[in-house]
């Protein structure tokens, strides 16, 4: 997929103006955070659950060549093929030359991260194969021509109006004054039209939320059910995952299977967690006659010993973008590439460049909600951190960014200098700013005042402040109420 | 020419700074997957007996949004589900798994046309058994096997799954030793191999929040989960 991630600000900009998008992101408030919240409530053990599922993924990063050879083994040994790919050329190549092999005319897809990572339906459609997105969400946004704008609500910036809109315009069989009201009408017209598309499907092609080492399966977890119909009824089933997805053994995804609907929808369980295990069988009465799994690691090994490796722990539940005040303020989109939010504001610099995604680690206000909601404990700011000290030092921040930050480094260590410059600023902007309280427009500081007023302060800066209040305790006129 | 695989795994070991895992080291992560030790496990379900369990999981799949019918044995099954497709205004036909034919006594329900097999997408309901019900979520486990072919898990609007009492297990932890234990002796695991095409946990009927997050049943697969526990 082609980055737009240079723009974050413009793409920014533009969100924040868009009335119908500010609405859509209104619900998540309401429904991910609130639901999060509840079934984590009713599980004493949530937070040692987050250690192991932590050590777990630790274990199995430390030791990745070893488990993703034996599930390789397992694999072959129930009848399917690993395929390596390196980059997202290869995986694309891949999955075309098992298409073609089967004269695939349509396929049938799951919802799938990694193939918007690698761009599969441009690339299928470009090769005369009709791809089907048969996620609800995913065959929105495929009708609206646009990509995911979160990892597991893909179509969460649209509202029912515009959905009625693309319905009526793409389903004209249908009667055109039939009602588009209720998430019912939509369910069930989606639902009629997507029923024969799995017949037709000639491949049926999935993601992977886990692979496992001890057996060779793939998982996928999915509500709707349209993996697995994709699975059973496409004549091959393609499994496209990045190879950080494996994990040892049954018991080892069971754990992580405990974090992940919690963390994701607010759900103990998701409808349908799925383990895949090669082809139908001889005796099997239905099921894929050919399993393929497409192993692609674009970047990821190389992400290994290195200050970002902990970020391969991610399981893709999406609560750090949830409880997000940025992704919330400006939606998965503006952040211009597959990942959104805080996890992609890390992942997508480490696949696609610092060079192309540098803003993105700067969108965000460190208030760490991210980090205290991940079930895998990675550490997202830190990481963010990491990026914005990569971005100064290959000189990628914008001049007035740089002079700023050394102005700010000058006075930040001369102690009696800062006070002293601090302190005047404090008083002359007390000053002048007494009578109204707040400062409209302010010179150099048009970025602040452009969309918000800055309060005036009181005239004295918070050291000052907090010397008197100090001294004042000690003296024994208890200043702070302890 | 190195294969990707070959680069790739090279990219790893260059990256983790070592060579390929040998000797002890590897030993004992093999180890690690020959016997699989079980992790954390949530205390919901410890220590409860058959019938702690079996109201464990009831309360869950209610909490899942199944309709649950609980009966004294295999015999009334027919029956109750007759009564249950009935009440619920659905036709008086179904398809069967291929492992419940010798076990449901049709004669009970005589209006009913069944029949058995796998799904084709015309059929309105379907009547399968599990393979385990897990207490602590209200989760059922589904295998595929000749007899019970995984079509029928999804493609009807209606799916009725009988469960039996000495099938419900505490975590998913237990089902998985369940099915370990099922496929030795079956002579199919080879080292933790031989799981079948396909193992679905489910938990509830389908459904969707992709219109502005509002729970909508029935996306894809079955409207409706009917959960028949067999006290055997």
């Amino acid at each position: 997929m082609q980055s737009t991630s240079r723009s974050f600000k413009q793409n920014a900009h533009h969100a924040l103006q868009d009335a119908t998008l500010q609405r859509a992101l209104g619900n998540i408030k309401t429904g991910f955070q609130e639901k999060r919240r509840q079934v984590i409530e009713a599980l004493p053990e949530f937070e040692a659950l987050r250690d192991t599922g932590r050590d777990i993924k630790n274990h199995t990063l430390a030791n990745l060549d070893f488990y993703l050879e034996r599930f390789e083994e397992r694999v072959t040994e129930a009848g399917g093929v690993v395929h390596w790919c390196r980059t997202p050329a290869e995986a694309r190549e891949t999955i075309l030359e098992i298409c073609k092999r089967r004269n695939a005319r349509t396929v049938t897809k799951g919802k799938s991260m990694i193939a918007e990572e690698i761009g599969l339906n441009e690339f299928l459609e470009a090769n005369a194969i009709e791809p089907v997105e048969t996620d609800l969400g995913e065959y929105i946004i495929q009708l609206r021509h646009e990509p995911p704008s979160h990892i597991i609500a893909p179509a969460i910036h649209v509202t029912r109006e515009q959905i009625a809109d693309d319905f009526r315009r793409h389903h004209s069989d249908l009667d055109p004054n039939r009602r588009l009201e209720e998430p019912r009408d939509f369910t069930d017209e989606a639902r009629a039209k997507l029923r024969d598309r799995y017949f037709q499907a000639d491949v049926g092609i999935t993601g992977a939320n886990f692979l496992i080492a001890e057996t060779g399966s793939t998982v996928i977890v999915t509500n709707e059910g349209n993996g697995d119909m994709t699975q059973l009824l496409g004549k091959a089933h393609v499994v496209v995952a990045s190879l950080e997805k494996v994990v040892p053994t049954l018991d080892d995804a069971a754990t992580i299977l405990r974090l992940l609907a919690r963390s994701a929808t607010g759900q103990e369980m998701s409808v349908y967690t799925t383990f895949s295990t090669g082809p139908r069988r001889a005796d099997d009465l239905d099921g894929p006659e050919e399993f393929h799994v497409v192993l692609l690691d674009n970047g990821r090994s190389a992400m290994l010993g290195t200050e970002f490796q902990e970020m391969l722990r991610c399981i893709r539940c999406a609560a750090c973008m949830n409880h997000c005040p940025v992704y919330a303020a400006v939606g998965g989109h503006a952040y211009g590439w597959v990942y959104p939010g805080p996890m992609g504001a890390v992942l997508t610099p480490s696949l696609i460049g610092v060079e192309e995604a540098g803003h993105l680690p700067n969108a965000s206000t460190f208030c760490g909600r991210c980090e205290s909601v991940c079930p895998m404990r990675i550490p997202l700011p830190k990481m963010m951190r990491h990026y914005r000290t990569r971005e100064y030092e290959r000189g990628l921040a914008p001049g007035t960014v740089r002079v700023g930050l050394s102005l700010w480094s000058f006075l930040a260590t001369r102690p009696s200098l800062y006070r002293f410059v601090t302190g005047m600023a404090a008083r002359t902007l007390g000053a002048f700013g007494r009578r109204a309280g707040r400062f409209r427009s302010l010179p150099m500081a048009g970025g602040w005042t452009g969309v918000r007023d800055l309060p005036a302060p009181e005239g004295k800066t918070f050291h000052a402040l907090w010397k008197e209040r100090q001294g004042a305790e000690r003296r024994g006129n208890g200043g702070t109420g302890r | 020419m190195s294969s990707a695989r070959d680069q790739i795994l090279g990219s790893i070991r260059k990256s983790l700074g070592r060579g390929a895992l040998e000797g002890e080291d590897a030993a004992r992560l093999h180890q690690r997957l020959a016997t699989p030790a079980r992790n954390l496990i949530p205390d919901r379900t410890a220590g409860l007996d058959r019938d702690g369990l079996a109201r464990q999981l009831v309360g869950k799949l209610g909490e899942a949004a199944c309709s649950v019918d609980e009966v004294a044995s295999l015999a009334e099954v027919p029956g109750r589900i007759a009564a249950w497709l009935q009440r619920e205004n659905l036709p008086a036909r179904l398809v069967q798994a291929p492992a419940l034919a010798g076990g449901l006594d049709w004669s009970q329900a005589p209006t009913m046309e069944v029949k058995t097999g796998t799904a084709d997408g015309s059929e309105d309901t379907s009547v399968t058994p599990v393979f385990a019900a897990v207490a602590e979520t209200g989760t059922l486990m589904l295998v595929s096997e000749a007899s019970t072919p995984t079509g029928l898990n999804f493609l009807p609007e209606n799916h009725i799954a009988v469960v039996r009492r000495s099938q419900v297990v505490g975590p998913l932890e237990d089902a998985w030793s369940k099915l370990r234990a099922a496929r030795t002796e079956a002579g199919t695991a080879a080292a933790g191999a031989g799981m079948p095409r396909t193992v679905n946990l489910i938990t509830g009927p389908s459904r969707t929040g992709d219109i502005e997050q509002r729970i909508q049943m029935g996306a894809h697969g079955p409207r409706r989960l009917h959960v028949i526990v067999v006290d055997d």
